[in-house]
């Protein structure tokens, strides 16, 4: 690769790579080397197609993209000229494929996607409910270029809005048009990334930062590990804007250690960049210098935090610190200097926003929260996977439309957005627009965009308890509201869901809940209690029944309810007495039932029974008579 | 990578231009824990020991930091490493089932290491990969959309490891 010596090269590398690369006369095939889709198969699916493709001698581009989104489905695939959408392909396919489509234009049946095994399959990728309703900003590039290929970027119109802001805009015009657009912080908490750039660049010191937070420990959420491995330069070309905006020359990407192949990627598209003069000293052929490292995290939870994640790479230990000053303020930053934080997300935007302008982008969305936001779609929802939709769209429109529905046919019971810091939405606040400020008003958050579907068989105590106990294990034990209280308040809902609750716990709950949201130091303890409060204002019967009845309804706690063996449906295969290990279950000639005195509740019995034939039931509540 | 032979400049990257010797050394700590930890599958005694020599930094901080993630181990780990993820996802879709069957067929807890060391068993808040869920990660790879019966092939595939 030859370096670039000035915009010019940029400009003419660029118009030749779009006539070379991805010609439409020649067939192509965009397969998904995704992590999911790797998981389900997809080095299989490549060697195969190459393999067929050499046998019969075919000029086929096979473009190994990043996350295409439909997790649940993959491996995935588009072919090419026909935009045809393949889906839980396996290598046998590969011959059909290639004969049908490639050669034979006509699609292959088999591997087209379907609602279900009744309905018409949807050929065309655009028809496909998962991505009719999507708006892809943020993941423009995911599924369409190989993430090594540095030409593929630039052919596909990438480092143009570099270009243009090198070669046509000042500093402050750069800044001033993120600033317009109001391009919220997509890592949760949504603070105009135009703000914090004019923070930045105002602080004293001549030296300053770019960093970006790729610790992306929410769990339910993937869509910055999506970026990182499937388009890194678009990345690199928000840091590289915002750089040229406030004035710094060195950047730096922290990532989750659980994300080997982002590092990989990230790794190699630095040294492209480099040795293209994309990166570096003299950009361009400008006197513009900008460098990225990438540091590893090792771990910790509380290092997406901003004060954290700098003790982190100074190479302390991740403790979060009081602020001010901020990362953005001298003395705040990395080392000291004036560093600017930003969301993985936030730093994909910034091109788009440079090359369309500030109207294109608050043309999108609603007025308060331009532009897209990716949702992270899992849970027992029928299309797992990523969404980017345009800001404004609702909850059941998410959940519904796109998201094909509720698994199994079951019944919808909550969505929980935000990860651990977030909240649980019911049912009758789907029409919720989803954006920083309406999500915000129902008690739950944007946070970095998991959405977690549950259902009937989720028990809404014991999915706070799972958030709350990833806070309390997480926390990293600095502040005492957060070390404490989260701890006093696990023990309370550990008690519940045991069926050991007591009146006068839910009010207990919101007591410490409302205390360590105050006097937490940072995000993490700040935010905690949030699942909790929330299920307890939406689900607060819930709660009570667990309590006072001693019931669970969604039968997911053990220790409650009544066991008795349903003699109409039993058909003596005699499971339920194996299973259980402490003899309650006691067999007669005719039947089996439950001795209530041994029975402890372990729900052996009840996942054992192949028909359910092993109910768990309220207990009757005992009725004591007044009198006189 | 042995801590002796550990190159501070190299390893810190191009900010070192900015950065004094103490700062250098103190930032590329857990970079280099990392490095001895990919040669050694943990963090040896006489590793830290050199490394706190070679850094500068007093063993007592070395171990502070390191312990304080979660990443960092001070016991050998299995030959084979198999990680739950219990992440939001894989909670609602059962993923403490699939850890349990784990725990029964090693007969380790979470977070222990089968005293043959074949086998280390954990936990991860989150793999990332949650479309599959639930999801194990052996050693490298990926494992998702686990059944019962997925679970048992794949103990029986990792116990022939």
């Amino acid at each position: 690769m030859e370096r670039l010596k000035s915009i010019d090269d940029l400009k003419k590398l660029s118009d030749r790579l779009k006539d070379e690369t991805f010609r439409p006369e020649i067939p192509r095939v965009r397969l998904c080397s995704g992590t999911a889709c790797t998981a389900t198969g997809t080095p299989k699916v490549l060697s195969a197609m190459e393999e067929e493709a050499g046998k019969r001698g075919i000029n086929l581009d096979i473009v190994k993209t990043g996350c295409q989104g439909l997790c649940q489905k993959g491996p995935v695939m588009k072919v090419e000229p026909q935009g045809l959408f393949y889906q839980k392909l396996k290598p046998e396919h590969a011959k059909a494929i290639i004969s049908y489509t490639v050669l034979g234009n006509i699609p292959y049946r088999q591997s087209l996607y379907r609602d279900n095994i009744l309905s018409e399959p949807i050929p065309e990728m655009t028809d496909v409910p998962f991505y009719k309703k999507q708006l892809r900003i943020a993941l423009r590039n995911n599924g369409l270029i190989d993430p090594k290929n540095i030409h593929h970027y630039i052919a596909v119109g990438g480092y143009s809005a570099l270009g243009k802001a090198l070669g046509s805009m000042t500093p402050d015009r750069v800044l001033n048009e993120v600033d317009k657009a109001n391009l919220r912080g997509r890592g949760g908490a949504g603070f105009p990334a135009g703000k914090k750039w004019k923070h930045t660049k105002s602080a004293q010191g001549k030296t300053k930062l770019v960093i970006a937070n790729g610790d992306e420990g929410d769990p339910g959420a993937f869509m910055d590990r999506s970026v990182m491995e499937g388009d890194p330069h678009s990345l690199f070309e928000g840091m590289l804007l915002c750089a040229y905006a406030i004035g710094a020359d060195y950047g730096m990407i922290y990532v989750r250690h659980e994300y080997p192949l982002a590092v990989k990627n990230l790794t190699h598209a630095i040294n492209q960049a480099m040795e293209l003069g994309i990166l570096g000293k003299n950009i361009l052929g400008t006197n513009f210098n900008f460098t990225i490292d990438i540091r590893e995290g090792a771990g910790a939870f509380v290092c997406g935090e901003s004060t954290a994640l700098v003790a982190s790479v100074e190479g302390e230990r991740g403790f979060p610190r009081p602020r001010p000053p901020r990362l953005s303020e001298r003395g705040g930053g990395v080392w000291g200097y004036p560093s600017n934080l930003n969301n993985i997300e936030t730093y994909v935007c910034v091109p788009p926003i440079i090359e369309k302008g500030a109207d294109w982008f608050m043309g999108i969305g609603t007025k308060n929260s331009p532009g897209t936001k990716v949702f992270a779609l899992t849970g027992k929802v029928v299309n797992t996977g990523l969404v980017e939709v345009p800001m404004g769209i609702t909850l059941k429109e998410i959940i519904y439309d796109i998201g094909g529905g509720v698994m199994d046919g079951k019944k919808f019971k909550a969505v929980q957005t935000g990860g651990p810091s977030g909240g649980c939405i019911p049912e009758r606040l789907l029409d919720t627009p989803v954006d920083f400020d309406t999500l915000a008003k129902v008690g739950s958050m944007m946070g970095s965009g998991g959405m977690v579907v549950l259902d009937e068989d989720n028990c809404m105590v014991d999915v706070a308890k799972y958030f709350l106990s990833f806070c309390k294990s997480e926390s990293c034990g600095k502040c005492p509201p957060c070390r404490i209280g989260t701890y006093q308040m696990l023990e309370i809902l550990e008690k519940i869901t045991t069926g050991k609750g007591e009146s006068g716990d839910i009010e207990k709950l919101t007591a410490i809940g409302e205390k360590v949201k105050e006097s937490a130091l940072c995000g993490l303890g700040n935010s905690a209690p949030n699942p909790v409060l929330t299920t307890i204002k939406y689900f607060r019967d819930e709660y009570e029944e667990h309590i006072h009845d001693k019931y669970c309804r969604a039968k997911a706690c053990s220790g409650l309810g009544v066991y008795s063996i349903d003699h109409e449906q039993c058909f003596l295969c005699g499971l339920c007495k194996q299973a259980c290990g402490f003899d309650a279950v006691k067999e007669t000639s005719r039947s089996f039932f439950i001795d209530q005195d041994y029975c402890t509740k372990c729900k052996a019995c009840y996942l054992a029974c192949p028909i359910g034939a092993v109910k768990i039931e309220k207990q009757k509540r005992k009725s004591v008579s007044v009198s006189g | 990578m042995k801590a002796a032979e550990f190159d501070v400049n190299e390893k810190i990257g191009n900010v070192r231009e900015i950065l004094t010797d103490t700062q250098k050394k103190r930032g590329i700590l857990i970079h280099a824990f990392q490095q001895i930890q990919k040669e050694h599958n943990y963090l040896p005694e006489e590793q830290l020991r050199l490394l706190s020599r070679k850094l500068d930094i007093p063993l007592s901080e070395v171990y502070s930091t390191a312990s304080f993630y979660k990443h960092f181990y001070f016991k050998p780990r299995g030959k084979n490493v198999v990680c739950v993820c219990a992440g939001t996802a894989c909670h609602v879709r059962g993923s403490h089932k699939v850890l349990e069957k784990f725990e029964e067929a090693f007969g380790v807890k979470e977070g222990e290491t089968t005293p043959d060391l074949a086998l280390t068993l954990e936990t991860v808040g989150c793999v990332g990969c949650c479309g599959l869920a639930p999801v194990v990660t052996v050693n490298e790879d990926v494992v998702g959309d686990l059944s019962v019966k997925r679970v048992e092939a794949l103990i029986k595939e990792v116990k022939g490891k």
